[in-house]
């Protein structure tokens, strides 16, 4: 074994099922709901159930096996938690560096800014709208994560106060953002027992802030920008100095220092999943806010404009957590779907079962119409079934995953395909007519589908949302 | 002074990006928000030489105490970070697109693409040989356009020489794509002949390389790309796109008889591309093909058009050299998610904004997982991925001093 291999942790290839097996209660109680212990083991390796969902392992008389099996399966890079209570949020705790390897863990944490300067009631307002912030996506509902109060006035009174405010308004966890640590522990005061995550340490402040990291059980932010010696010395310093979670930064910068960003980001995520560099495997602080620094007269969408690119690009390049100013929703929407899109499964099917699903109390003369199979379309097309409660029969049709223009496309949504669902859909011993509406997007094989199937089709719209109207306004069986 | 040559040399790098005032009356709210960012540029730079700003933003710290105790470190440790450098096997083919008169062609420039030593802007390791290019979208009939992208171009629908001199001159297009659906036998089933008239209108309005687009019909474009290649040899198209269930054989040998380069395209499956790569090798070189491997839209499947390309590009760089080719992405496909152009509720408005931005995140998701050549649409989004292919090969060092700033910027 080289020693790069030997001091990997948490790589999937490396770990067996019986090195975990060894170490289990091999009880067989099926308490975890596996069959047996060596199955609970291969589930273990291939990251698919939790350690904790052995029941006896968690007793005292196992504790010793409980640590080894936990060192075994150390990820890559540090779990830290910021916050306390239900809303507490986990970073970090990654195992893979590419998505491909495997789902990757706790989706990047975005926190949205408030300053101790601003007026009360913009702070509270502020803070509502993270919290509120929500939209459903195909069964999830996209969320923000966490406020990040500055220190605007280096006033620790006002800090003080700004923090008292916050924790009061939301039970989001906070980070805390002043670089003077008697400012900082004002803001801590505030809210002793919450957990925030505390930005920053630096090369000149950093002793004062391990304290405060130390004496509040806070995780601390190590700040070095553009400086990768700097940064693990910094972690390093401050793990020798007693400080548990760290959180590093190693600077976001706009513009022209993109290049360093994404290099330094890689860097690090890199030399944590393929060398075992435990100083990089920490969970990583991007902070796309800067891009309001010398902001001059640009346009406040254009930064807006320019920050939720900054954020989406570090979604993609190992960012664990996001410091945000801009809170409008057009340019928060992106991100967080974005977002939401790289954290899923990479094995799991995107597609849905094909076959007839029957919406409402449809009758003979109900409207018949037909979609993809792929798992997006087909839920936004029944959610805009559904939500008018139109009764209607859906034919879903098996495209291999594909929309409906791609699927056309790349001839994975066939004419030869949709004429054999009708069929097999039994369809027709339920309506007496021979109508179906067909997805707009498809509008190009229309002919084919009727020669094939001896159906009328009836072009439908191009977007699901206008189903109901178009049922309402055209529909004749 | 570096800094000042470089700044200066970017903006006239740029200046064909640059919105012109009628285009800006079009654009609306936009408009503004350009014309202040090219503003910025020159004040940045101002602020770039003012001394002593970051010296504010630490305080002096003298806090009673806390001297070293128990073992804990007095002052900063010293440990080296060390860059964790690779080394792969093989390179990505480079693909030159479009041929000068020298070269054979009437194109006033060429594009290559390609050519990557390591995964996209691992510039750590390896320097990017050549920018991702852009390439607008044009249509040579009517076509269902999103409002914010229709607001652009609605003057020039139905005349493609006029829209692709619009996304030259006006938008910054790298390239044009000039889709010829109209040869669709479901819908115009216009002649090859008659759809060549457009090509030769189109070659006549901009000079820059095209790409020359099908309909989507296996048998119509096959008639279609074997007359674009009889009436234009040295032309050096992208000719899009040849697939599996079209005569590879035939209209490889076809393609290679022109000189012109091939996009492979397949539908999101990396052994339905080694195939096609597979038979396209036995007629073409490696420096002629570059492949589709399907994109999905932002919330629409992104996430497997962007684990698919990154898998792509690694396997190549690794060795498999069937997948070792420069890859396109139909980034256009953005627009088919409705949160792209749907009137939303208040709280996600302007769609004006959102739209272009959504197709900008597509982008910029794909430029990290190694798309060499971007299929675009709305003229913001072009500006954006142009400017940020121009930041992260710029080779510049991103200043630290005044990073810190952002705790008390008054925003």
């Amino acid at each position: 074994m080289t020693d790069m291999a030997e001091k990997k942790k948490g790589g999937l290839k490396e770990l067996s099922p019986i090195a975990i097996y060894k170490n289990l209660p091999k009880t067989n109680c099926k308490e975890c709901g596996q069959d047996n212990c060596m199955a609970f083991a291969t589930k273990i390796v291939n990251r698919e159930v939790e350690l904790e969902a052995c029941k006896p392992l968690l007793k005292p008389e196992y504790a010793k096996q409980y640590a080894t099996l936990k060192e075994l399966l150390k990820p890559a890079v540090k779990e830290v938690v910021v916050g306390v209570g239900d809303k507490a949020k986990k970073i970090g705790g990654k195992l893979v560096m590419y998505r491909h390897e495997l789902t990757y863990k706790n989706p990047t944490a975005i926190a949205i800014d408030v300053t101790d300067e601003m007026p009360e009631s913009e702070v509270v307002a502020r803070v509502q709208k993270t919290e509120n912030f929500s939209f459903e996506y195909i069964g999830n509902t996209l969320k923000l994560d966490m406020i990040a109060v500055r220190c605007t006035s280096d006033d620790a009174d006002k800090f003080k106060a700004c923090v008292k405010k916050v924790s009061e308004t939301t039970k989001l966890p906070m980070i805390l953002c002043a670089l003077n640590p008697q400012v900082m522990e004002a803001g801590i005061m505030a809210a002793p027992k919450a957990r925030p995550l505390l930005y920053a340490a630096t090369a000149q402040n950093w002793k004062e802030m391990a304290e405060l990291a130390i004496m509040y059980d806070a995780p601390l932010v190590a700040s070095s920008p553009n400086d990768l010696n700097g940064l693990a010395s910094l972690a390093k310093t401050l793990q020798e100095y007693g400080v548990k979670d760290i959180v590093l930064d190693p600077g976001t910068f706009a513009n022209e220092g993109l290049q360093d960003t994404l290099n330094n980001f890689t860097m690090l995520r890199r030399a944590a999943t393929k060398a075992g560099d435990e100083l990089a495997g920490l969970p990583l602080l991007g902070i796309p806010m800067v891009a309001w620094a010398n902001k001059g007269d640009t346009a406040d969408d254009l930064i807006k404009w320019r920050e939720s690119y900054i954020a989406s690009m570090l979604v993609v390049r190992y960012a664990d957590a996001l410091i945000l100013h801009g809170n409008d929703g057009w340019s928060l929407l992106p991100l967080a779907v974005l977002r939401q899109n790289i954290y899923t499964d990479p094995r799991k099917p995107v597609a849905v079962a094909p076959g007839l699903k029957v919406f409402g109390t449809p009758d003979e003369n109900s409207p018949v119409m037909f979609t993809s199979n792929f798992a997006l379309t087909y839920y936004t097309v029944a959610s805009d079934i559904e939500s008018s409660k139109t009764n209607a029969y859906l034919i879903v049709v098996d495209a291999e995953g594909s929309a409906i223009d791609s699927g056309v496309a790349g001839r994975k949504l066939t004419a030869d395909k949709i004429a054999e669902a009708i069929k097999a859909s039994g369809v027709e011993s339920k309506v007496k007519h021979r109508k179906i509406i067909s997805p707009g997007k498809a509008s190009r094989i229309s002919g084919e589908i009727e020669e094939l199937s001896g159906w009328k089709v009836l072009v439908g719209p191009r977007d699901s949302s206008e189903i109901p109207k178009y049922i309402i306004d055209k529909w004749q069986p | 002074m570096n800094s000042t040559t470089h700044h200066t040399n970017d903006k006239k790098k740029d200046e064909g990006l640059q919105l012109s005032d009628d285009l800006l009356a079009a654009l609306a709210k936009f408009k503004k928000i350009e014309l202040e960012d090219f503003q910025l540029e020159a004040k940045e730079l101002e602020i770039l030489f003012e001394p002593g700003m970051a010296a504010n933003v630490l305080p002096k710290l003298k806090l009673p105490g806390l001297a070293a105790v128990g073992g804990k470190p007095a002052s900063l440790l010293s440990s080296p970070f060390l860059p964790p450098i690779e080394k792969y096997p093989n390179r990505i083919a480079e693909v030159k697109l479009g041929a000068t008169k020298s070269e054979g062609g009437t194109r006033g420039k060429t594009i290559t693409i390609g050519g990557e030593l390591s995964p996209a802007f691992y510039t750590f390791e390896n320097p990017t040989p050549h920018k991702p290019a852009v390439t607008l979208d044009v249509f040579d009939m009517e076509v269902p356009l999103s409002k914010a992208v229709k607001m652009h171009v609605k003057d020039v629908v139905g005349d493609p020489a006029a829209w692709a001199k619009l996304a030259v001159e006006k938008f910054g297009a790298d390239m044009v794509t000039m889709h010829l659906i109209s040869v669709d036998p479901l819908l115009k089933d216009a002649t090859p002949k008659d759809a060549c008239k457009t090509i030769e209108k189109v070659l006549q309005a901009v000079d820059v390389p095209l790409v020359i687009g099908g309909c989507g019909d296996p048998v119509k474009d096959t008639a279609l790309f074997e007359e674009v290649c009889a009436q234009f040899p040295g032309e050096r198209f992208l000719i899009s796109s040849v697939t599996r269930d079209m005569d590879v054989e035939k209209c490889a040998k076809f393609i290679k008889k022109a000189g012109h380069a091939v996009l492979a395209f397949t539908p999101m499956d990396l052994n339905f591309a080694r195939e096609l790569n597979r038979h396209l090798f036995d007629h073409l070189k490696r420096e002629d093909i570059i492949m589709d491997l399907t994109t999905a839209a932002l919330g629409y499947g992104l996430d497997y058009a962007f684990t698919n390309m990154e898998r792509a590009r690694i396997g190549g760089l690794m060795g498999d050299l069937e997948l070792a080719q420069p890859m396109s992405s139909g980034t256009t496909n953005a627009w088919a998610a409705r949160e792209a152009w749907l009137k939303m509720s208040a709280d996600w408005e302007p769609r004006e904004l959102r739209g272009p931005l959504w197709e900008v995140t597509t982008a910029l998701t794909l430029l990290t997982a190694g798309v060499d050549l971007f299929m675009m649409m709305h003229p913001a989004a072009v500006k954006t991925l142009k400017d940020v292919t121009n930041y992260l090969t710029a080779n510049k060092k991103a200043d630290p001093a005044k990073f810190l700033d952002w705790v008390k910027v008054k925003a």
